[in-house]
């Protein structure tokens, strides 16, 4: 049962640039929908990753990118927020599997507490990395070797990983850009898979230039070309049905 | 034909550095023989003594071994202190910047400042603020040499150690910040573990350099053939015992001089060993 | 999730410090260059003039009658700029041909385990002590001449040039690109041929800046000089006698109570002429960066 609650994100009028008058994301706007998969698609240089990073504030790390507008994430504006509270609540999984090479796996996953100094009993810090490498479906796979640096393990097994260990500080957005585009086909569907339920338990939204990932796992979809938010709609509609022509020559192959 | 010849010809360069390698060895040993046949080889590397009177000469190199390595090592400890910030300045919070560019222009020109100028700002710059905090009656000691040493080997260990904080890739970085973490637990936490060994070996080879350097710590450790015991204490070192006693060397001692250097010769050896292997098997230099 | 606003705060607060700890140490390393160089400017800068450079050096007697009088104490380094300038262009004489073609040897032959081999004890020689050096040239020059001299210090100055300039060789002629050799050999050209008129010239900027390294490291070097050219206070163009150089004279003269007013001018001119080289070569190294 779903109930209607405020989106969990609220992105108003926000435009991106990179230097004065480079706009990488236009005046875009949406409500993102809580338990739901949003994708945005889009061609190369529309935007998408732009304004995935923006929702997280990587761009905080960068001088020089200007962003206007508002992003609303649990009703706070994330603009006026430290990034390293934003962060908490917005987790992100990069398209290059991450884990940090000098961390056992055990430690990757608790790695969020552990970069901030924050201190855990032993019985809390078992209980979360067993209840995180489960909930991604590794458990089984690597409890016997939790205390290995975890660069022995495959790609795909490496991404779920990061993503055990992004859900192991109990966000609820989850930003994907491209997970499983580094991945073979076995490990991206069963890291689709895993994302369809996960959204139980976080709002995901993930940037893919996979349309047909798109029209698998998610909920809603978003079309960015050019740096505008062209169509935002349910995704069995849009891909159907779409109402701008640009959507439609992207989804037939004809552009991007 | 001629092409054969230049091949050859390349050949003989390289090994030309294998004779000299090896030639050093030999005319080390075979002229610190007598010296290790007079006094043994053990009871010489740990004999205190040093007294020239003809006559009853007994030498022994163990002052200036301790000599060496407690002012190559207090130096490399103030080396770290100083080249960490350093190169967590040039690597990573200015990467880039033209801020770091200049100070690493700085450092590299510290580095090619002669010894013996060294030696002179620690003689006349240095050692009256020595005196004057009580440290050492005349200003000289194991202090002082150890805090120019330290200034000298800086550089090394500084743009050794930022090259490789510049190498971590960026995809962990981004891990880290995408976790919530401060940019500081991003550097403790993340980049230093990750760069460490390489950060090490730069550590290892500036301690090398120390162990080796002659001008600037002849010029301020006091020139005493004791062991030194404390940080204001006076002594020598291996190399500044050769420095001062070879103008007036008998054969006998010309001997015992060799001897120290050969000793010498095999520690930084095998420092410098040790640091190299270590960044072999970090970087494809 | 136990991120209260406090804890949040102590790790931000410990950001900031770590910001500023980091910021004042490098800060702190800088000034000794500044307070070095500025030391030996200030102090060297009145000693100098013409006479500076062309006079050799005051004996004892002389400066002491000066200082006594409190006069200018005469006389200058040119019996140390002599020095200095035969024994580091003899030693690059021997080191910069055997230190380009080692390192083409070994840039050239990369993978078998002897070139390993010695690229390895090239970098073992380059942290071999200077005195240590200084003994080997004793040993091997000064004890069979007989006599100390020019020759015996150029060894040991070529012995040190040489890890420098292999490696500097070496390192710039692996960033080439292999098409470059391709292209040469495949009009036909001999390998040698290939190597001087194509490789090496374009690898000229590297070898170059590690040339002019080699060189401002050695000028500076008193040690293995104490060991091999012994000093003298003329000028001395014979090789095979004893010499001087400008820092060996500095060594002298700060030994020497009564030629310390020489100490800084001698200094400002050495640590000039190392510096200038070694901006020049880093300068040269910048702005071929492209390639590299």
């Amino acid at each position: 049962m779903k109930t209607i609650q405020e989106p969990v994100l609220k992105l108003k009028n926000l435009s991106i640039s990179y230097s004065p008058n480079e706009y990488a994301v236009r005046d875009v706007s949406a409500d993102i929908t809580r338990n739901t998969i949003t994708a945005i698609m889009g061609p190369s240089g529309c935007g998408k990753s732009t304004l995935l990073r923006a929702i997280n504030n990587m761009h905080a790390l960068h001088e020089g990118i200007k962003m206007t507008g508002d992003i609303i994430l649990n009703g706070r504006n994330i603009l006026q927020m430290n990034p390293i509270d934003v962060r908490t609540q917005a987790g992100m999984v990069f398209q290059r599997p991450n884990p940090f090479p000098t961390m056992s796996i055990y430690d990757n996953v608790i790695a969020g507490y552990l970069l901030k100094g924050i201190k855990l009993k032993r019985a809390e810090r078992d209980r979360i990395v067993e209840e995180n490498l489960r909930n991604v479906g590794l458990w089984d796979e690597v409890s016997d070797v939790l205390h290995k640096k975890g660069t022995f393990l495959s790609g795909g097994q490496q991404q779920r990983l990061c993503i055990a260990r992004t859900l192991a500080l109990k966000p609820n957005l989850l930003l994907m850009d491209e997970p499983t585009s580094a991945l073979d086909p076995i490990a991206t569907l069963r890291i689709e898979e895993l994302l369809v339920q996960l959204k139980e338990q976080v709002t995901i939204i993930i940037v893919t230039h996979n349309m047909s990932q798109a029209s698998r796992i998610s909920d809603y979809s978003m079309f960015m070309y050019l740096g505008e938010l062209v169509e935002y709609e349910e995704t069995s509609i849009m891909f159907t049905n779409p109402k701008d022509k640009r959507t439609e020559d992207y989804l037939i192959g004809k552009v991007g | 034909m001629k092409d054969r010849i230049f091949k050859i010809t390349l050949f003989l360069a390289a090994l030309l550095i294998l004779i000299i390698g090896g030639g050093m060895i030999y005319s080390l040993t075979t002229g610190a023989m007598p010296a290790f046949k007079e006094y043994g080889f053990f009871s010489f590397i740990f004999s205190s003594e040093w007294n020239y009177t003809a006559g009853s000469e007994r030498y022994g190199a163990l002052a200036f071994i301790v000599g060496t390595l407690l002012t190559s090592f207090l130096a490399l400890a103030i080396c770290i202190v100083f080249s960490i910030p350093v190169s967590i300045f040039t690597g990573e919070y200015f990467k880039g910047t033209k801020v770091a560019s200049v100070l690493e222009t700085m450092i590299d020109l510290l580095a090619g400042i002669p010894s013996i100028v060294y030696g002179l700002w620690g003689f006349y710059m240095l050692r009256p603020v020595i005196m004057n905090l009580g440290l050492s009656k005349q200003g000289f000691g194991v202090l002082t040499a150890s805090i120019v040493l330290a200034i000298m080997i800086i550089p090394y260990a500084a743009s050794l150690s930022s090259q490789f904080i510049k190498m971590t890739p960026v995809d962990l970085k981004e891990g880290a910040y995408s976790l919530g973490a401060t940019r500081k637990e991003m550097v403790t936490k993340i980049v230093f573990p990750t760069v460490l060994p390489g950060v090490i070996s730069s550590f290892i080879l500036a301690l090398g350099r120390a162990l080796g350097e002659t001008m600037a710590v002849t010029m301020l450790i006091g020139n005493t053939n004791t062991i030194p015991l404390s940080l204001g204490d006076t002594g020598n070192t291996m190399a500044s015992i050769i420095a001062n006693q070879f103008g007036e060397a008998s054969d006998n001692r010309l001997a015992v001089l060799i001897a120290i250097a050969l000793l010498l010769f095999i520690i930084t050896l095998i420092t410098n060993s040790i640091g190299r292997m270590l960044i072999r098997n970090m970087k494809p230099r | 999730m136990k991120l209260d606003v406090s804890f949040n705060k102590r790790r931000l607060i410990k950001d900031k410090l770590f910001l500023w700890f980091v910021i004042v140490f490098s800060v702190i390393i800088a000034l000794p260059l500044v307070i070095i160089i500025g030391t030996v400017l200030i102090k060297g800068i009145k000693q100098i003039n013409l006479d500076f450079f062309i006079q050799t050096t005051p004996t004892t007697l002389e400066a002491m009658m000066a200082n006594s009088i409190g006069e200018r104490v005469p006389g200058g380094i040119a019996n140390g700029i002599v020095g200095m300038f035969l024994t580091v262009i003899m030693a690059s004489l021997v080191a910069i041909p055997v230190g380009i073609f080692c390192g083409v040897y070994i840039s050239e032959n990369r993978n078998k385990r002897f070139a390993g081999i010695i690229r390895f004890l090239s970098d073992l020689l380059q942290g071999t002590p200077s005195i240590v050096i200084g003994i080997i040239a004793y040993l091997w020059i000064v004890i069979p001449m007989g006599t100390f001299s020019a020759i015996a210090g150029a060894v040991a100055l070529a012995i040190m040039m040489l890890p420098l300039i292999i490696r500097s060789t070496e390192e710039t002629l692996n960033l080439l690109p292999v098409s470059l050799k391709e292209a040469a050999l495949s009009l036909g050209t001999s390998y040698s041929a290939m190597i001087f008129k194509v490789w090496l010239p374009s690898a000229f900027p590297g070898i170059f800046t590690g040339i002019l390294l080699a060189i401002s490291r050695v000028m500076g070097e008193t040690a293995p000089l104490m060991l091999t050219i012994l000093g003298s206070s003329y000028i001395q163009w014979d090789i095979t006698k004893p010499n001087t150089s400008v820092s060996l004279l500095i060594w002298e003269f700060y030994n020497d109570p009564n030629l310390q007013s020489m100490i800084w001018s001698a200094s400002l001119f050495l640590l000039a002429a190392v510096l200038i080289l070694n901006i020049t070569a880093k300068t040269i190294a910048k702005k071929r960066s492209p390639i590299f």
